[in-house]
């Protein structure tokens, strides 16, 4: 604080030297979407100076315009069943995260796939009521780095807008999204449509016959659209569907925009044909009707002879499957980051270049000082996790938000320190209600730090795993005595493209089996020490994170409820208990009187209750609950003839001896924990 | 106990091989094929033989052939040898000659035929061993039907040698064999005897159990009594080889064993076999009757303890004088147990115990040697006793009408309802927080009508937020909100009682300032406040005279942390030297008041920090000999001294008291807890009692426990009289280190009860299956398309294997068909293969 406030006087002081004319905010963020929005809720909350930018008059510019038609796909699921606020935050996946309880998307529409007109609307208020700075109609056209050694990173980034404004800042957020539609360059594409400008009245395309370029969910919302009035559709791709449901990725094809997988597979005479589009070449012909045909023909073309001239493929192969000519064709390719304004600072992602390379900390890999935060950080999880989507980005912003607290503030990452009795419970509680974890499953986790003795823990909350070796610096808090990570996982070879996820008994249902779950659920990594950038760069492609040295599943649950005290908490207690090498049971206080006066130590539970006379004396019926499973002594019915016992009792004598020849178990086996019956 | 059957194994195959001189013939394991002239020539005059003749393989001798090759070397240990003879076809002599006597086999010895069997009588090797031998031990072992014959052979015997009877349902039997083969060895040594009729075993009275084989080992050598019939002890394992021999030779060994040296040195028969021994500690002038009582014992426990009879005179032990008994058990490393017994049958009674204990040890061991699934079992059950008892309780509705359920929405207001709002923050989840409930609603219920005090509870697994507001970091967490204060934690024990009266004094806000010497002496009595004048607890009254303000501060902030616990009242007028007077103290004081007595102490306040007031208090309201319960308990422990404990069944005596409480008061005050214990309240005292002495000693005991120095253990001599003196000096006596421990205290840590599932380890063993699944799909599919033309049948040969899959999972019973059990695991593999297939 005092450094920021001692950097604003030194930067004052230049202004008023008039070094330059430009206006300084400790961090500048790029875009006032969703995740500019959420950022900037974070720095507000923390009291930090800060400013966004955003080109368009209003927040959230990309929705007004796309979807196209207008209908989002993230769910917005109004009811669960459950008042768990956090719980409801894991089905609902539009909103940002904010402790204002009227900023819910659940209040913006009753819709389970909303109108796109609900979260522009949601979002401008998201900035109004929470009263964030943000400076519209401001286009940042210019990026640059300007070498100072007092500054945070060693540089400053300089921004200059339309009207040659400039801006200094000492951390640059950039939450622009991805938003320049990709295009393919091939013959005759000057025939091709755009996604972005394309009509979306039905009525436009009635009796027409429809080519769309592209596989995902825009080619598909786009063919959704027109499904009903076309002679029919082909839609064209280099690779081939990905079902989001096989995937578990929302980025694939999702159940609701996927018709025509339906016409396609009931010869309704729409399809899907698989090619690479960089071959294609269309031409169109006198009745500008147009045709496929293939870039290699048209290489050896008679440039004379016009479309006559021009090789087709069915004249070769007179059954090639898209001869039919078409009247349209559609480019639905999907967008990528806007790379222009950064002056080489920040690479794209190998060839791809759809997204800004960036470590697994959202920092440029190429300018220290610059994160990456929404749909343009997707990098970092892209087909794994939901990363690139508000109800994954909400989370690592957030987290973000944090390292830079830590890194710039002093401000450690938030913890809290329980005693070690309440370890089994706070895993349990953060697995059954977490938003966080679940959604970005295999990106954040929870990591409890173990401190000497294992007496106490330290609870951090949805730390980025991919930066585990870093932890001490980029939170503040000490590892000393060994770690647990609890993270979230599919199991590894379950879903994927080609996957059946029907198959018989594919939901495991014994805590035993619990490795081989194959539906999201916990994980828990145990380290006896920190692993190493080294081991953290080596860890097996399959795995999130380095080999533990212990491990254990809670198994999947069909309710995704995991408080059964046998299958889930009996086997992570015993996980637990081994890791530590301790007893974490629970005790009554009589059982704890017995420890105390006939043992020199005393377990846990009774350590930290009892003796410090919080002992759990329990209801007279749960303790006689407990004799009758074994599990308690009762003394008094070895002295029966006394007098102090009522008849009552003669029954619970009886059970006694009888459970000494044969111990109860618990029924446990018999509950059914699969999804079959 | 592996170690030691072996032990037991190789010492009695050494005395089979000492027993008889084993000549050796050709090939150990193999039948000798021989023509009759070579067999009937090459016979020996004292050698057994089992021979069968054959002219060619009949192939219905076939599963008899295989049964006497299996037994060939079970028989050559007897020293009897197999042979197989091959009659010629024009043979027509007596054992080639006839088509039936083929179907036989004969024993011979030399050249006499002992006994021929029918083929259909030596079905097994059990049954060929047995039978063989018996023929053999015609003499040694003798077979009966009625009683007549059994009464005569024991009558016979007496005075002379000892009998071992035995009953097998059947001859023939794995019984029948094992006690075939004891007599082969034991034949000369006693007198065997043999039945199959269940009457005889009826008639000897011992188990009705016909059904299994029993052994009784007959004690008529040292009978006298024609008329009385023989001692018996039966043998209470299966008839084994092993348990048979064992059985015996503990019935061989002397009945008492005379010691003459060290204990510790001492190994008997017993002992070697696994057994405890029990030491009569004797003396010279007792030695006749303890040598009674250890033959009484000693027949007793035949069969399960090994007695030895110690004289003290000769051999110098560093032990209590009265001890009486010493337990040695066979376990290495395990010191001698030295004990003060009085009655025979504890003695029994712990070594029964004992033996239970380790026979459900044994068992468990060679479960988990069986197979590991049953370790897993034990992984899977329940042993968290608060889990299991809510568990068990999870189908009863509480009564929870009585308490208010908050939300987020309704917490707020209801806050501002009632002059004292309770709420219980829990986890509907969690085991603790559900024993609490159930105690608050039993707190609700005491307080029911008490006006201006609203219980209510919050499930934070609902209601996350309004938790995390309140600061509510663990469950379960009990807070009392009244209008305008900050709200108290509750941090006492999670029980009705205490739980009620700490809603019930959290009512007052202390210190409650007193105005006058009249309501500063109401308070005192208890009148003040009003709200809980029927309500007995400890209170504390601050003096301070008007100048004194820093103390006072720190004694406010005291009295708000003690809130709810105990009572504080401050009074500080002009006229408070008259009060001070009154109590003989001068200001800045405390008048304390506890509940348990009507007087008045006071004490001078030098104390300056708040803390140390609270400190101060805690301590002063402490009993000066208190009946310890599992409730106050923790109050004393936190003392960190050693204990003086007077266990007694029921009230303290007068006499007792008063010197326990005259030594409580006396000098050594500081150095030690001195309290007593009423089993009747505390029932689960008994269960100190045994883990200090194994057996609950005559009551009243007093017992010294070194807590959280060592922990050794003390009781005082019972045959002391309980007085002030008597105890200090006792008490020098432990000081000196003059006494010797009953017991020390275990200072084993607490580790984890069972293992976990080692789930990396089996991910590993899964491994190449596990991480290499799409290559190994890759290569079926290539092996699919190899054997494509013979695709059909390769699904018709596959269906069954899956329909007997499912069979057998149904097979495994209700309930369990429906878990994702291994083999359907390892089904599942299957058809995720053909699932990529079709």
């Amino acid at each position: 604080m005092a450094r920021g406030l001692f950097l604003r006087l030194v930067l004052s002081a230049l202004c008023a030297a008039g070094a330059a004319a430009f206006l300084y905010h400790d961090y500048c963020v790029l875009g006032a979407g969703p995740a500019g929005l959420q950022a900037a809720y974070f720095l507000q909350r923390a009291g930090r100076d800060y400013v966004v930018f955003e080109r368009s008059h209003a927040p959230g510019s990309f929705f007004a315009i796309y979807p196209r038609h207008r209908k989002l796909i993230s769910i917005n699921k109004r009811h669960t069943g459950k008042s768990n606020s956090e719980f409801n935050l894991r089905h609902d996946w539009n909103s940002l995260l904010s402790h204002e309880p009227r900023l819910l998307f659940r209040r913006y529409s009753r819709q389970f796939f909303p109108h796109a007109d609900a979260m522009v609307r949601y979002l401008e208020d998201f900035a109004a009521m929470l009263g964030l700075r943000i400076r519209y109609d401001t286009a940042i056209v210019h990026v640059t780095l300007e070498k100072d050694p007092r500054a945070w990173n060693g540089h400053y980034f300089v921004l200059s807008d339309q009207n040659r404004q400039s801006y200094k800042c000492s951390c640059l957020l950039v939450a622009t999204g991805t938003w320049v539609p990709n295009v393919v360059n091939f013959p005759g594409s000057e025939y091709v449509e755009g996604y972005e400008t394309v009509s979306t009245n039905p009525e436009d395309f009635a009796g027409q016959t429809v080519l769309i370029l592209g596989r995902g969910n825009s080619a598909f919302e786009t063919a959704e659209n027109i499904l009903g009035v076309t002679n029919f559709i082909h839609m064209v791709s280099r690779s081939r569907v990905r079902l989001s449901w096989a995937t578990h990725y929302v980025g694939d094809l999702r159940a609701i925009n996927n018709g025509l997988l339906d016409t396609y597979q009931l010869k309704s005479l729409d399809g899907l044909l698989e090619g690479d589009l960089e071959d294609l070449a269309i031409v169109k012909d006198k009745k500008g009707k147009l045709h496929i045909t293939l870039r290699f023909y048209l290489e050896n073309r008679n440039t004379s002879a016009g479309i006559d001239g021009i090789t087709l493929p069915q004249d070769e192969l007179d059954n090639f499957a898209t001869r039919a000519p078409y009247d349209r064709v559609i480019r639905c390719l999907g967008w990528k980051f806007d790379f222009s304004i950064y002056n080489r600072m920040m690479p794209g992602r190998g060839n791809k270049s759809k997204y800004p390379q960036i470590k697994p900390s959202y920092e440029s890999r190429g300018t220290r000082g610059l994160f990456v935060l929404g749909t343009a950080s997707h990098s970092v999880d892209f087909r794994k996790s939901a990363g690139g989507f508000i109800h994954g980005f909400r989370y690592t912003t957030r987290a973000v938000h944090r390292l830079l607290e830590n890194r710039h503030h002093g401000v450690p990452w938030p913890s809290a320190v329980y005693p070690i009795t309440q370890l089994t419970n706070s895993i349990i509680k953060r697995v059954n209600e977490a938003s966080g974890l679940y959604q970005m499953f295999s990106v954040l986790a929870d990591i409890i730090l173990l401190r000497e003795n294992a007496t106490a823990f330290e609870y951090l909350e949805e730390y980025p795993v991919g930066i585990l070796a870093e932890l001490e610096t980029q939170t503040g808090r000490k590892a000393p005595a060994g770690l647990f990570v609890v993270i979230m996982e599919y199991g590894r070879n379950f879903s994927g493209d080609d996957k059946d996820v029907f198959y018989y008994n594919r939901a495991v249902g014994e805590a035993q089996h619990a490795w081989q779950s194959n539906f999201l659920h916990p994980v828990i990594y145990y380290y006896k020490r920190l692993p190493t950038e080294r081991e953290m760069r080596l860890h097996p492609p399959d795995w999130p994170l380095p080999r533990p040295d212990a491990i254990h599943h809670i198994v999947e649950d069909f309710l995704t409820d995991w408080t059964a005290p046998n299958a889930h908490i009996l086997p992570l207690r015993r996980f637990l208990e081994n890791c530590l090498s301790t007893d974490l049971r629970n005790f009554f206080a009589e059982s704890c009187f017995l420890f105390a006066l006939t043992r020199q130590k005393l377990p846990p539970f009774c350590q930290q209750g009892y003796a410090r006379m919080q002992g759990l004396t329990g209801s007279e019926r749960l303790r006689r609950h407990a004799v009758e499973a074994g599990l308690l002594e009762d003394y008094a019915v070895t002295d029966f003839s006394g007098d102090k016992l009522p008849d009552s009792r003669q029954g619970s004598h009886d059970q006694l001896l009888r459970d000494h020849v044969i111990p109860l178990r618990p029924l446990h086996h018999l509950v059914n924990a699969k999804d079959e019956f | 106990m592996a170690a030691l059957e072996d032990r037991w194994v190789s010492s009695f195959s050494f005395l089979l091989f000492c027993a008889v001189s084993i000549p050796i013939l050709g090939s150990a394991s193999l039948v000798q094929e021989l023509s009759p002239h070579e067999y009937f020539s090459g016979l020996q005059a004292n050698k057994a033989s089992l021979a069968y003749f054959s002219r060619t393989v009949s192939p219905g001798a076939q599963p008899f052939l295989e049964q006497i090759e299996n037994s060939v070397e079970a028989l050559h240990d007897y020293g009897i040898s197999v042979v197989k003879v091959k009659c010629p076809k024009e043979d027509v002599s007596r054992y080639c000659g006839k088509e039936n006597a083929l179907r036989k086999a004969y024993l011979f010895r030399g050249n006499v035929l002992i006994r021929e069997f029918p083929t259909d009588a030596l079905f097994d090797v059990n049954s060929i061993v047995a039978n063989v031998l018996f023929a053999l031990l015609f003499h040694e072992v003798k077979y009966v039907e009625t009683l007549t014959d059994l009464q005569n052979i024991e009558n016979a015997l007496k005075g002379k040698s000892n009998m071992v009877f035995a009953y097998v349902p059947a001859t023939g039997t794995a019984e029948h064999r094992a006690v075939m083969e004891v007599a082969f060895v034991y034949g000369t040594v006693h007198q065997f005897v043999l039945t199959t009729e269940a009457t005889l075993l009826k008639d000897a009275g011992n188990d009705p159990d016909v059904s299994s084989a029993q052994l009784l080992f007959c004690h008529c050598q040292q009978a006298t009594d024609l008329a009385q019939p023989c001692r018996r002890t039966p043998l209470e394992h299966d008839l084994t080889v092993l348990n048979i021999h064992r059985h015996l030779k503990l019935m061989g060994a002397p009945l008492v064993t005379e010691v003459a040296e060290d204990p510790e040195k001492v190994s008997t028969v017993h002992l070697q076999l696994g057994l405890p021994l029990v030491f009569i500690l004797s003396q010279k002038e007792t030695y006749e009757a303890d040598r009674r009582t250890a033959e009484f014992l000693a027949w007793k426990l035949l069969g399960k303890a090994g007695v030895a009879i110690l004289s003290r005179d000769v051999v110098d032990l560093n032990i209590l004088r009265r001890s009486n008994i010493a337990l040695k058990t066979p376990d290495e490393g395990v010191p001698i147990k030295y004990l003060v017994l009085e009655d025979t049958e504890e003695v029994i009674t712990l070594v029964e115990d004992k033996s239970k204990v380790k026979q459900i040890q044994e068992n468990e061991d060679e479960d988990e040697e069986d197979e590991d699934e049953k370790e897993n079992d034990d992984q899977d059950v329940q042993d968290d006793q608060v889990v299991e008892a809510v568990s068990r309780d999870k189908k009863r509705e509480l009564p929870l009408d009585q308490i208010l359920t908050l939300t987020e929405e309704t917490f707020h207001s209801a806050m501002l309802e009632a002059a004292q709002t309770v709420v219980l923050f829990y986890a509907s989840w969690e085991a603790v927080s559900l024993v609490v409930l159930q105690s608050y609603t039993e707190v609700a219920d005491h307080l029911k009508g008490t006006q201006g005090i609203l219980l209510s509870r919050v499930n934070c697994w609902d209601w996350p937020g309004v938790c995390t507001m309140e600061n509510v970091t663990q469950f379960p967490t009990i807070k009392i909100y009244k209008k305008g204060e900050q709200p108290i934690t509750y941090n006492g024990m999670l029980g009705t009682e205490e739980l009620t009266s700490f809603i019930m004094l959290s009512q007052v806000s202390c210190p409650l300032k007193l105005a006058t010497i009249d309501e500063a002496e109401r308070y005192l009595s208890g009148e003040l406040p009003s709200e809980l004048s029927s309500y007995q607890h400890s209170l504390v009254l601050g003096v301070f005279s008007t100048a004194t303000s820093k103390v006072r501060e720190a004694f406010t902030e005291a009295g708000s942390i003690l809130s709810g616990h105990v009572t504080t009242g401050i009074y500080f007028e002009d006229d408070v030297l008259a009060l001070s007077h009154k109590y003989a103290v001068s200001p800045p004081a405390l008048l304390l008041a506890r509940s348990s007595s009507q007087s008045i102490e006071g004490i001078s306040l030098s104390k300056q920090s708040a803390q140390d007031i609270v400190q101060m208090i805690r301590y002063e309201l402490l009993d000066v000999f208190p009946e310890i319960t599992v409730q106050n308990l923790p109050h004393y422990l936190q003392l960190r001294k050693p204990f003086l404990i007077f266990f007694s069944d029921g009230d303290i005596g007068q006499i007792e008291s008063k010197e326990m409480l005259k030594l409580a008061k006396g000098r050594s005050q500081q150095a030690f807890v001195s309290c007593w214990l009423n089993l009747k309240n505390t029932p689960v005292g008994r269960g100190v009692l045994k883990a200090y002495f194994a057996t609950i000693p005559s009551l009243p005991a007093l017992v010294w426990v070194n807590l959280h120095a060592g922990g050794q253990v003390f009781k005082f001599p019972s045959e002391q009289s309980i007085t002030e003196m008597n105890i200090l000096s006792w008490l020098e006596k432990l000081k000196a280190g003059l006494e010797i421990p009953s017991s020390t205290l275990s200072e084993e840590d607490w580790k984890p009860p069972l293992p976990a599932y080692n789930f990396l380890q089996m991910m590993e063993a899964a491994g190449p299956e596990f991480t290499l699944h799409t290559s190994s799909h890759q290569e079926d599919r290539r092996e699919q398309q190899q054997l494509e033309g013979s695709e059909e049948k390769a699904t018709v040969r596959e269906e069954p294997i899956e329909e007997a899959r499912v069979k057998a999972e149904k097979a495994q019973g209700p309930g369990r068909d429906l878990r994702g059990t291994a083999p359907r695991l390892a089904g599942r593999e299957k058809q995720a293969r053909r699932h990529s297939e079709l």
